[in-house]
């Protein structure tokens, strides 16, 4: 059962303190862009221009995806610092379904990354895209779902941790190699077969697949998208299910 | 309002809560006293749903607070031992958020809230951020979030915990009267013995059974009385009397005679009046809610080292991260 006053106030919450912490605005924007322009720019003069698309076009779509994994992972292991700081106890004994308290902290994960998502989405004609507006509303659906997706696995990670010392492991060894491990920097068909095994497990990986759809489907190259669009969206609806209805499980346990 | 039969709560090796019992009237005050460690948050997080009892029955209001938990979770407003404000979010931001998770109606709200900021005199403050605020403001403004869903029952787990001898004495004033002022009853938790004195019964728990319960003043009866100090004009010779006056025994210790009486008061002016040997000067002592916990376990109540308390505490952690896991 999701009760819609706990799912609006959770969101309501996420949103409050989140255009409250400028700092953490201005990097969750920053980051992206360095990617984009440092290491996208620079690895431009390395990687020769076949088709029609430059590397730091090509990798634009992964760094969307970066920007999704980044934040939506920030905002559900938020509930780690709540559980340590001990605001989760006011949400656990309030008369709400633990699934409306999972919904609602995926629902903020998603809406918060998809804002940021398109504010580096703003940045296609800095770097000689052409992208419509047909096109621009597709690629939010796309950061909308992916997001959500995202955010209800963070809430299953976060439930196993207690305290925010685990913060760098799940950066370290989850979030890293999701991100590299996504076609994000290099397309998924280039990868050694191990490595597009694990590709292919990340639910990251047909997020961006689906972004790069949308941002150059005339490509047909290296670089060109690696599975079918309807493929992509298959996957990270059933992801966002899955995830969110074990997250869901991870919060009913009592001790 | 609030009934407890045999309750147990086991974690791995450890009983925190070994079979208590009791029952807690509509709009009193009940304090649930003993030393750190002893089984009093165990309890509050089974009556609260956050933990479900080994074995044995809580009820509020009718409603088993294990099988009915939002039925429970409705009825109960609670001041936890750690603060579970959003120190990032403003006190009305904090209260509305309550609010809504507690489906107060839309008309009245916001009418709650302002009321609710008045009440603990935080209206001045309301639009400042919590981390802004001393921890008795911290604590004021839990409690006036318990109230804002007009629970039945008011949870309050060691709410004086860490505060100075000031925002203490402001929130028990203002802790007393709420049953009156919100029809509330309330359930607190407290090992500073004092302070529970304002409780209509008291049940005291050790080592995770309940070892003694009743009034603060049936309590204190149990000691055996007042004890009367007395410095006379010739010490020997008004022992002697008192002891043919009164059938009772007197002691001396570092001039003064002291004897221990039922009632005190009525005992003062009585020996005055009877003894012959002229009453240089006259103390009377009246048993505390320590003297109590003394008498039943043989040790102060703060002696009980914080240490022991917090092994306990440690290991139920370690215990349940381990559970959670599995």
């Amino acid at each position: 059962m999701i009760e819609a006053n706990a799912v609006y106030v959770i969101v309501a919450r996420e949103y409050k303190r989140f255009v409250r912490e400028r700092t953490r605005l201005v990097s969750a924007i920053a980051r992206p862009l360095v990617w984009l322009f440092l290491v996208g720019g620079g690895m431009s003069r390395l990687v020769p221009v076949k088709g029609g698309l430059s590397y730091m076009q090509f990798i634009f779509p992964g760094i969307l995806g970066m920007t999704i994994l980044f934040s939506a992972i920030f905002s559900s292991i938020s509930i780690i610092w709540d559980k340590e700081f001990g605001f989760m106890k006011e949400i656990l004994v309030a008369p709400i379904s633990r699934f409306s308290v999972v919904v609602g902290k995926a629902m903020s994960g998603m809406l918060l990354s998809t804002i940021q998502a398109a504010v580096i989405l703003a940045f296609f004609p800095l770097l000689g895209l052409d992208v419509g507006f047909f096109q621009i509303i597709g690629c939010l659906a796309v950061c909308l779902v992916l997001a959500f997706a995202i955010a209800a696995f963070g809430i299953v990670l976060a439930s196993f941790y207690e305290s925010y010392e685990s913060f760098s492991v799940i950066m370290n060894f989850i979030v890293m190699p999701m991100f590299f491990l996504s076609g994000a920097m290099y397309p998924v068909k280039l990868m050694p077969s191990i490595l597009q095994f694990f590709a292919r497990l990340n639910p990251l990986t047909y997020g961006i697949d689906a972004l790069k759809h949308l941002i150059f489907p005339l490509e047909k190259g290296a670089m060109s998208a690696d599975f079918t669009l309807a493929a992509d969206i298959s996957v990270m609806a059933v992801a966002a299910l899955v995830f969110v209805l074990l997250g869901g499980k991870a919060f009913e346990r009592k001790g | 309002m609030i009934r407890v039969e045999n309750l147990v709560r086991k974690f791995g090796g450890i009983t925190a809560v070994d079979g208590i019992n009791f029952d807690v009237e509509d709009r009193t005050i009940f304090g649930f006293l003993g030393p750190n460690g002893a089984g009093k948050t165990t309890t509050i997080n089974i009556l609260c749903t956050l933990l479900a009892p080994t074995s044995g029955k809580a009820f509020i209001n009718g409603h088993d607070c294990h099988t009915e938990s939002s039925e429970v979770r409705k009825d109960i407003g609670i001041v936890f031992q750690d603060n579970s404000l959003d120190k990032d979010l403003t006190a009305r931001e904090n209260l509305v958020f309550h609010a809504h998770l507690y489906g107060v109606e839309k008309a009245q709200r916001m009418a709650r809230v302002e009321d609710a900021l008045k009440f603990v005199d935080l209206y001045g403050r309301a639009d400042d951020l919590v981390k802004t605020f001393s921890g008795g403001m911290k604590r004021r403004l839990e409690v006036a979030r318990g109230l804002i869903h007009r629970p039945k029952v008011l949870f309050l787990d060691e709410p004086t915990l860490g505060l100075d001898p000031q925002s203490r004495a402001n929130l028990w004033e203002f802790i007393t009267d709420l049953p009156r002022r919100h029809e509330v009853t309330i359930f607190m938790t407290t090992h500073y013995m004092e302070e529970s004195e304002v409780c209509g019964m008291i049940a005291i728990i050790d080592k995770g059974r309940i070892i003694a319960s009743g009034s603060p003043q049936q309590l204190k009866n149990t000691v055996g009385g007042d004890v009367v100090y007395l410095k006379t004009s010739d010490n020997r010779k008004a022992m002697e009397e008192i002891r043919g006056l009164f059938h009772v025994e007197p002691a001396e210790k570092d001039g003064e005679i002291f004897i221990t009486a039922q009632k005190g008061d009525d005992f003062v002016p009585e020996v005055i009046r009877r003894l012959s040997e002229r009453v240089l000067a006259v103390r009377m002592q009246k048993p505390t809610l320590n003297d109590v916990f003394l008498k039943l376990t043989g040790k102060e109540i703060r002696d009980e080292t914080v240490a022991a308390g917090d092994d306990i505490k440690q290991m139920v952690r370690a215990y349940r991260r381990r559970s959670d896991r599995g």
